[in-house]
């Protein structure tokens, strides 16, 4: 079926429509211009007029141009030969290496059977303490990074990328800045990640059509290699971006907007996408990490929220840290009473007296009087803030657990901590 | 047999597809769309000239203008006999076990199963004669399904009065098989099978009348049972901003509340969650039975990933089957988790048929909708004088956490019962974060009137002075206001709050509830005499510790004589006679 269409009737925003008989939904075609040739995507179909979202933009597209349809979905290929690549947002290569066509899958699967899941059990580690004592990332969680523009949300992302024990590691960028994409390429590189990962890249520059194939792709090629008992960490960045190209999309289709703009779909869409964290019955697993930026670090607008209700806890990412607070791994449960016999005690008790520090800073600040047990608390909160806290902190759960009874140690009594006899029987001696 | 009506797509946009027709079609008439050997399940929601929208339970990609859609001349319908419980479905009633042993890990498109088995045989006892004279809903005979007296109804389809001809004696039958035949005044014949079809979005009516719902349900929760109490053919809804611990919530009611049965409506929420349901609640005991808890519950899970339509006839799914088993005579509670994401499957479809839209862009019916779904909730008494109950408690998700949004608000308006989550309690750790300030119940708790208007008032005036205490500090505000504010805090620690992690204080049965509220009812009213705030603050601190322990022990155990003893001593020390 190599015909080519002529007629293309409309042009709006990136959305180009074209008279043609026997086209699928959500079928992919090229369109050849004179500047080149650029994939689209059927995304509505009305009788004869087949509405098709450009790729590489409409920008140049005369009403002359041929579009050809390629009879099948979106597809990307898999496996081993994509490791230590990296592609642009509609899967060609940017790195010089060779294009593949070979294991091809659709991308956007079917959703998996909920019978078919597991309960998860397995801790990811990453040697960022924040992480690993307090709120532990879980095998097939997904997780956004809340966070506001102008903090180090990808240097922790690619910190986690070349710290995390997992097997494969898949980074998909939307959106970003060029300096970032070489900050991403260059990091995993020194590290000598990159060997092990493989990188979905589109660019603030590139066209905004190809930022939503990014998570589509990503995950497709996840779960590939999940199905083949891979453990996979996938890293998103910027959700946002991808909400935004959503919002272009639907307002540009004349969709009518439910708040700020959005698509009433959104919860919809990226629930499609999150939900493909999975841990497979005897089989490997899929991880989402996910930068959703906060603009306004406001966390009612309509992409941190609908994200919140999707994903499985957040990390907070503010002033430089991971904010305890504000961050929650709701499935630590699963997996921190197996690691060592105080991990849960560390984590309570710490939280709990940092929070009693955060209050005494308040009455600081306000100019009420200190007390001796002040004193040790503001004591005890700049060496948990510069021990712990600290992104440049990088040490494994074992030696995050002995440096949390350091702290404790320098501070406090054992009484003062609240923490069982028995427990400091047997840790709080143990120690020095 | 008529003939096949057929129609053709003439568009597709998202899960939105338009057929032209040019037989008669139905509103909300099921059809399938045949593509490629699949045939894809819709249903048509909307008909202009020969043209008719219908919202598609599948992903539509592939889809091609013109591809052929057949009309089946029914309403989305289930399928009601033995074998629901302990399954699980997902929003039209497949079953995903056995989906699961078809097509593995992934939901294949268009794959469609039969919910009950054809194979598994039930043995059959009638109950009646032949002779007698039965209408819809009348029983014919029963099952044993896992617990329960599964009775065989007459279907509630039939209309008017009739005989029974001839019925089947005790013997073992498969859910297709008749069990009875039954004449009408006429004198056609009537087969009744062991299970029977019924349109999801239609409520079951065969029964008597309605009655006012009166009696609790009890959760074993104490903050809902003692303050903001459900009753048993009631509504209520759990509107709370993200993790704020509705699910949790959803989950402990679901293990201990004193029903019969348990349908759990997994509506557009993530897959983890009902996983969590799906693995342990086989292997949890129900304390009440001695059986696995998965006996006496159903659950309808369509996730977040899900197809979309296929959410919103979820919850109807659930409501009928509800309904079903209440026409049995037994109590239903039904959890919907979460109503929000049902809404907003509402809100896409609306979008695509280019609705006007309302607030948020949600549809003008929205609210109807949301009410007559409610409007489902109820206790009954049968024809034959026995009574059931179908009770619906919603969770719901408002946007950004504000109350104010369309579906709390539109929900508000029609339950009987309202459980605010707040964030600021959640972030406490108080759970459950039920916020007592906000919430309120318009059922009656099984313990007195009186009292839990002081229980209210006295948390009001906690948290007035400690919203005092910020502005002018510990050291402005009077002993008496303190200690107020000490018994509020006391109330809200060892009663309100409710250790989840405690195999003894994550559920308190009802006398123990009575018992332990009049013992804090007795505090809340006594007058203490305390030198100091200081002094104040280490009773309260004591006593807060003392009935934690109480807490954890098992009801009238001997520890928790001895407990209770200790306290009472203690108590004695501080307390002004009078």
């Amino acid at each position: 079926m190599q015909r080519y269409y002529m007629n293309i009737s409309q042009i709006i925003g990136d959305v180009i429509t074209v008279e043609a008989d026997n086209v699928g939904n959500n079928e992919l075609a090229q369109v050849v211009t004179g500047r080149g040739t650029s994939l689209a995507q059927v995304i509505r179909l009305d009788g004869k007029k087949v509405y098709l979202q450009v790729f590489a933009g409409s920008r140049g597209i005369s009403t002359g141009d041929r579009v050809r349809f390629l009879g099948h979905p979106m597809q990307i290929a898999t496996g081993e030969k994509l490791l230590g690549r990296i592609f642009n947002g509609s899967g060609k290569p940017l790195d010089n290496g060779p294009e593949f066509s070979e294991n091809l899958v659709d991308i956007g699967g079917p959703p998996v059977n909920p019978v078919r899941r597991v309960i998860p059990d397995k801790m990811i580690r990453t040697g960022i303490p924040l992480i690993d004592v307090f709120n532990s990332l879980v095998e097939s969680q997904k997780l956004p990074i809340f966070s506001i523009a102008g903090e180090p949300y990808n240097e922790l992302l690619a910190r986690i990328a070349t710290q995390a024990e997992v097997d494969i590691i898949i980074l998909g960028g939307m959106g970003l800045k060029y300096d970032d994409y070489l900050f991403f390429r260059d990091t995993l590189e020194e590290h000598g990640a990159l060997s092990r990962s493989i990188v979905f890249m589109h660019t603030a520059a590139d066209p905004v059509v190809e930022c939503l194939l990014v998570p589509d792709i990503s995950l497709a090629v996840a779960e590939n290699f999940a199905l083949e008992g891979k453990r996979v960490l996938v890293l998103l960045t910027d959700m946002s971006n991808f909400c935004d190209a959503q919002k272009e999309i639907a307002i540009t289709m004349q969709q009518i907007p439910s708040n700020r703009g959005y698509p009433g779909d959104l919860y919809s869409m990226l629930a499609a996408r999150y939900e493909k964290a999975v841990d497979f019955e005897s089989a490997g697993s899929i991880t989402i990490l996910a930068v959703t930026t906060m603009p306004g670090d406001d966390v009612t607008h309509p992409i941190p929220d609908n994200t919140g209700y999707i994903t499985e806890g957040q990390f907070y990412l503010k002033n430089g840290v991971i904010e305890p607070f504000g961050s929650l791994s709701r499935l630590k449960q699963l997996v921190n009473g197996k690691t060592r016999g105080d991990h849960r005690i560390i984590m309570d008790t710490m939280i709990q007296l940092f929070a009693d520090y955060r209050e005494t800073q308040e009455k600081q600040a306000m100019g009420f009087q200190m007390s001796a047990w002040d004193g040790k608390l503001l004591r005890y909160g700049r060496l948990f803030e510069e021990r712990m806290m600290s992104l440049s902190v990088n040490i494994p759960l074992e030696k995050a657990l002995d440096r949390g009874w350091e702290i404790l140690k320098e501070c406090f009594s054992p009484e003062e901590t609240g923490i069982s006899r028995s427990m400091i029987d047997e840790y709080w001696q143990k120690q020095l | 047999m008529t003939e096949q009506r057929k129609g053709r797509v003439t568009k597709i946009s998202g899960n939105m597809v338009t057929v032209g027709f040019d037989s008669p079609v139905m509103q909300n008439e099921v059809a399938y769309i045949l593509h490629a050997g699949e045939r894809l399940k819709a249903e048509i929601i909307r008909v202009r000239g020969n043209l008719a929208e219908m919202q598609v339970y599948e992903a539509t990609g592939g889809l091609r203008i013109g591809e052929e859609v057949e009309f089946t001349g029914e309403l989305l319908s289930v399928e009601l006999g033995p074998g629901m419980l302990g399954q699980i479905f997902d929003g039209l009633q497949n079953p995903l076990p056995e989906i699961a042993e078809q097509c593995g890990f992934f939901l294949k498109r268009g794959v469609y199963l039969n919910p009950l088995s054809e194979k598994e045989r039930w043995d059959f006892t009638p109950v009646v004669t032949p002779g007698k004279s039965v209408c819809a809903g009348d029983k014919l005979g029963y099952v044993s399904e896992k617990i329960f007296r599964h009775y065989c109804m007459v279907p509630f389809s039939f209309q008017g009065h009739f005989e029974v001809q001839s019925i089947e004696g005790s013997g073992s039958f498969s859910v297709r098989d008749v069990v009875a035949r039954l004449k009408d005044p006429e004198g056609k014949g009537h087969p009744v099978y062991l299970s029977q079809q019924w349109p999801v979005k239609i409520p079951i009516q065969a029964y008597a009348e309605r009655l006012k719902p009166g009696e609790p349900l009890v959760t074993r929760m104490r903050l809902i049972d003692s303050l903001f109490p459900v009753a048993r053919g009631g509504t209520y809804c759990i509107p709370g901003p993200f993790g704020a611990g509705k699910t949790v919530l959803q989950q402990l009611t679901s293990r201990h509340a004193e029903v019969d049965i348990v349908i759990i409506a997994a509506c557009g929420e993530r897959a983890g969650e009902i996983v969590e349901t799906i693995k342990t609640f086989p292997a949890i005991q129900d304390p009440r039975t001695g059986r696995p808890l998965s006996d006496r519950t159903v659950i309808i899970c369509n996730t977040s990933s899900m197809p979309v339509a296929a959410r919103e006839s979820s919850v109807y799914t659930a409501v009928t089957i509800a309904e079903y088993y209440r026409q049995m005579g037994l109590n239903v509670l039904l959890l919907a988790d979460s109503t929000s994401r049902w809404a907003q499957a509402m809100r896409e479809m609306s979008g695509r048929l280019e609705e006007i839209p309302g607030e948020e862009a949600f549809p003008a019916y929205l609210e109807s909708r949301i009410a007559s779904f409610y409007e489902r909730a109820g206790a009954v008494r049968l024809y034959d004088g026995s009574t059931g109950s179908v009770t619906i408690g919603g969770a719901v998700s408002p946007a950004g956490g504000n109350f104010e949004e369309p579906v709390t608000q539109a929900t508000l308006k029609v339950v009987g019962a309202f459980h605010g989550l707040s964030r600021s309690r959640s972030d406490a750790r108080r759970y459950p974060a039920i916020d007592p300030l906000i919430s309120w119940s318009k059922y009656d708790s099984f313990i007195d009137g009186k009292k839990v208007e002081r229980g209210h008032a006295l948390l009001r005036r906690g948290f007035d002075i400690a919203q005092m205490m910020k502005v002018v500090g510990e050291e402005g505000t009077s002993l008496p206001d303190y200690v107020d504010y000490l018994k509020a805090e006391f109330f809200d620690f060892v009663y309100l709050q409710q250790n989840a992690f405690d195999p003894v204080d994550e559920a308190t049965p009802k006398e123990r509830q009575i018992y332990v509220y009049d013992f804090i009812y007795g505090i809340m009213e006594s007058e203490f005499t305390f030198e100091d705030k200081d002094t104040s603050l280490h009773f309260f601190q004591k006593m807060r510790q003392l009935f934690r322990g109480w807490n954890s022990t098992p009801w009238e155990s001997p520890e928790f004589l001895e407990s209770e003893k200790e306290i009472r001593e203690f108590l004695a020390g501080r307390l002004v006679k009078g």
